[in-house]
């Protein structure tokens, strides 16, 4: 199909909207409503566009292309309505930037510069609304809600929650969950979605820095890190590293130098996972009890599963996620063998996720009286951090993390994409069934950003069904096929977020697809460059069966690194 | 590695055989949402509504409001299961309407008219006045149930303004003075009859 783009002749697909055809023209149009692959709601009116022959300016992103269309993206006309619109939905936003969790990376803010908008021209009708601040991991300030509803849609489309809806109408519409409780009385499974789409304010996650700098000020405190496998491939992105960058080497020298006296890497605690979770699965096919075996290392899921699908509690796997198996051994093991008194321990995490800081608190994740972590941040938090000590992560040179919770195998590291956790789980799986370490299983059907990826592997005569599912939307299709008796598996890996944790609600903020791809190919890079490749192969995950946990699955792992999950209520 | 894994392996090797009668084990009878408390008459209400899908939600609500007086919580919880709707839309689309109630009306049902004739009489210091001495906000219900306060658009008796009427009887010409008396005797009556 023949259009014009700002008298510009070009070629394009039919069925298309105009905004799509532009951005294949490499022509930005400002959207702030807009999410890629969801319906367009056409809500904000950010995006519109001069068509000849229209009377009137049409949305870009709901409206699709005809033959011989000739559109003006940037006319004056165009440009006057969107610095009006702008400035309509600025007439009731607070001014208060500088105080702002998102000055700087704020989309509205980021518009309003580049339209150039100046004064305010329409009077301030501010009308204070409630801070919510009832959710261990997100804060949302309505307030700060231009109403553009990614937020309800993400969470509706992609996670299948609606824990937030609009309510009300005009001037009184707010986005909220139901009853306008805090996101406590919800099923909101912390996932941060929304925070992470949301261009203003209005949602961002809770912010723990606070604790973690008073923790590094106390001399009586020993302060240790852990940071997940998605971090280091992320973080690079907030100080200008191109995406898919691996810091991971200044990222430990940098937590070195902001205090934290010990840094180990989460991935240690994947590996971990893996010896238990393989063993587990081996032992419920045995049994022929409770499968599909479901992966329990994504905090959302979880409380997906408690809320939505109470029935297959049973089917999600007993070990805690890395991060608290990892929290769990610093205390129990890690401090016993540094003769250090593991109340004194302040145990800190960095994580690409925003549900990671809710599971922290759970009370299944307390051991002998202690919690497993006492803070978690995110990836954006770490890099406030690292930009309140003024230090040029760039700079750094790259340091190694600490022995012996610091080693990890590229396994571990796949952990932070989707299907990761299948394919490390599948290497050792291998070894362990075949007792041949000859070749290294490189899974490339797992290897997209697709939601659900099916795959029946037959190692020495046995045969499992697997599926990777990242996106709870997907999980929902999943566990409803299975419910009905459709499909069946005998393994089951999900992840909260679409992609994996890579994407997750910690992460830097927005979802471009492109940004996400460098990250998943750069843990592959990371895999395929790595020499020790699977779990098993970590001496020092080795070393803490022989001299302290046994066995997979022993008394010892279940005490601190099992768990149990009940039903869960909430609207 | 062997010291840790032979338990493993020889497991591995014993259920070469059964893996293929291995059946998945989910709960076919396992309901979504655990329900609380299910109310009978909201029960008995919905079997009105046999092949309900998601936009019969409007006329349920009706329903249910017209005989309960209000939509509660549970009701609310109860359409939504019901209709398989998340309970965040739910209460988004009723919440849209003016027509939907989420208090139980008071014993005195107190409309107050914010139409245009009362709006240039004043009747935006009247409301404060009527909030300030309920201790409610419009659209709810005084902790003993005595007084319900609600805004309407206009009553039709702008010669009157500002006007309010508690259970269909007309107060004209209000002031905050006229208020606070007219409440006070609404109490002292109930007082009275105790």
């Amino acid at each position: 199909m023949k259009i014009e783009i700002n008298h510009q002749s070009v070629n394009m697909p039919s069925g298309i909207s105009i905004l799509d055809a532009c951005k294949s023209a490499n022509i930005n149009i400002p959207t702030l409503c807009y999410l890629e692959d969801l319906f367009p709601s056409g809500s904000c009116r950010m995006c519109v566009v001069e068509i000849a022959g229209n009377k009137n300016l049409v949305t870009s992103c709901s409206t699709q292309i005809t033959e011989g269309m000739k559109i003006f993206t940037h006319s004056n006309r165009v440009i006057a309505a969107r610095k009006s619109i702008l400035e309509l939905l600025l007439s009731n936003h607070p001014d208060d930037c500088l105080y702002c969790d998102k000055n700087n990376t704020c989309e509205l803010q980021k518009l309003s510069a580049e339209l150039g908008v100046r004064n305010r021209n329409f009077s301030k009708q501010l009308i204070e609304k409630e801070i919510d601040k009832s959710s261990p991991s997100l804060i949302r300030d309505p307030s700060k809600c231009i109403l553009c509803g990614r937020c309800v849609r993400v969470c509706e489309e992609r996670q299948t929650v609606s824990a937030i809806s609009f309510i009300k109408r005009g001037s009184q519409t707010k986005v909220t969950t139901a009853f306008d409780g805090g996101l406590n009385t919800s099923n909101c499974i912390n996932c941060g979605q929304c925070a992470m789409v949301c261009p203003t304010g209005a949602i961002v996650e809770k912010n723990n820095i606070k604790d973690v700098l008073a923790a590094l000020a106390d001399k009586n405190k020993v302060v240790v890190v852990q940071h997940a496998p998605a971090i280091s491939v992320t973080l690079g992105e907030l100080f200008g590293f191109k995406p898919g960058s691996d810091v991971n080497g200044q990222m430990t020298a940098a937590l070195r130098k902001m205090g934290f006296q010990f840094v180990f890497e989460t991935s240690f605690s994947a590996d971990v996972t893996i010896m238990e979770e393989a063993s587990e699965l081996v032992d419920r096919v045995k049994k022929g009890e409770n499968l599909p075996l479901m992966t329990s290392c994504s905090p959302g899921w979880i409380k997906f599963v408690e809320h939505f699908y109470p029935e297959f509690l049973n089917n999600l796997s007993s070990c805690k996620s890395p991060q608290q198996m990892m929290g769990a051994l610093i205390k129990n093991y890690w401090a016993f063998k540094k003769n250090i008194n593991p109340r004194d321990v302040y145990s800190v995490s960095i994580m690409p996720c925003t549900a990671k800081k809710f599971e922290a608190g759970r009370e299944e994740m307390i051991t002998g009286g202690l919690a497993d972590i006492d803070a978690v941040l995110t990836t954006r938090e770490l890099a406030k951090m690292i930009d309140m000590f003024n230090i040029n992560l760039a700079k750094l040179k790259p340091e190694d993390a600490d022995d012996p919770l610091g080693e990890h195998s590229s396994a571990a590291k796949l952990f932070g994409v989707t299907g990761g956790v299948a394919e490390a789980a599948l290497r050792t799986a291998a070894f362990l069934i075949t007792n041949d370490d000859s070749q290294v299983h490189e899974i490339h059907e797992y290897r997209d950003l697709e939601g659900i990826k099916e795959l029946t592997v037959t190692i020495a005569g046995i045969t499992l069904k697997t599926v990777v599912i990242s996106g709870l939307s997907n999980a929902r299709l999943v566990l409803d096929d299975i419910k009905r008796g459709i499909k069946q598996y005998h393994f089951i890996e999900v992840m909260t977020c679409p992609g994996g944790c890579i994407a997750g609600g910690g992460q830097p903020f927005g979802l471009d697809k492109d940004r996400i791809v460098a990250r998943m190919k750069a843990l592959y890079q990371i895999d395929k460059n790595e020499k020790i490749r699977k779990s098993h192969h970590n001496k020092d995950v080795v070393k803490l069966y022989e001299e302290f946990l046994m066995h997979p699955l022993s008394q010892k792992s279940h005490e601190l690194l099992h768990t149990k999950y009940k039903p869960r209520t909430g609207y | 590695m062997l010291i840790i894994f032979p338990r493993i392996i020889l497991t591995l090797f014993s259920i070469c055989d059964i893996i293929h009668i291995v059946m998945l084990n989910t709960d076919k009878n396992g309901d979504c949402m655990s329900k609380q408390n299910t109310n009978i008459t909201v029960t008995s209400l919905l079997k009105k509504f046999p092949k309900a899908n998601r936009g019969d939600l409007i006329p349920i609500l009706q329903c249910v409001q017209e005989a309960e007086k209000f939509l509660s919580k549970n009701a609310m919880m109860e359409i939504g299961d019901f209709l398989k709707l998340p309970l965040s839309k739910v209460y988004g689309v009723a919440t849209f309407y003016n027509q939907f109630k989420f208090h139980p009306p008071g014993k005195y049902q107190i409309q107050i008219c914010r139409g245009t004739a009362c709006h240039v009489e004043g009747s935006s210091t009247i409301l404060a006045a009527l909030i300030s001495d309920l201790k409610i906000n419009t659209g709810e219900t005084t902790p003993d149930g005595l007084f319900s306060l609600e805004v309407v658009a206009c009553i039709g008796a702008c010669g009157l303004a500002p006007v309010m009427s508690i259970n269909g009887e007309f107060f004209a010409k209000l002031t905050t003075e006229k208020i606070k008396h007219i409440i006070q005797d609404f109490r002292d009556k109930e007082a009275s009859n105790e």
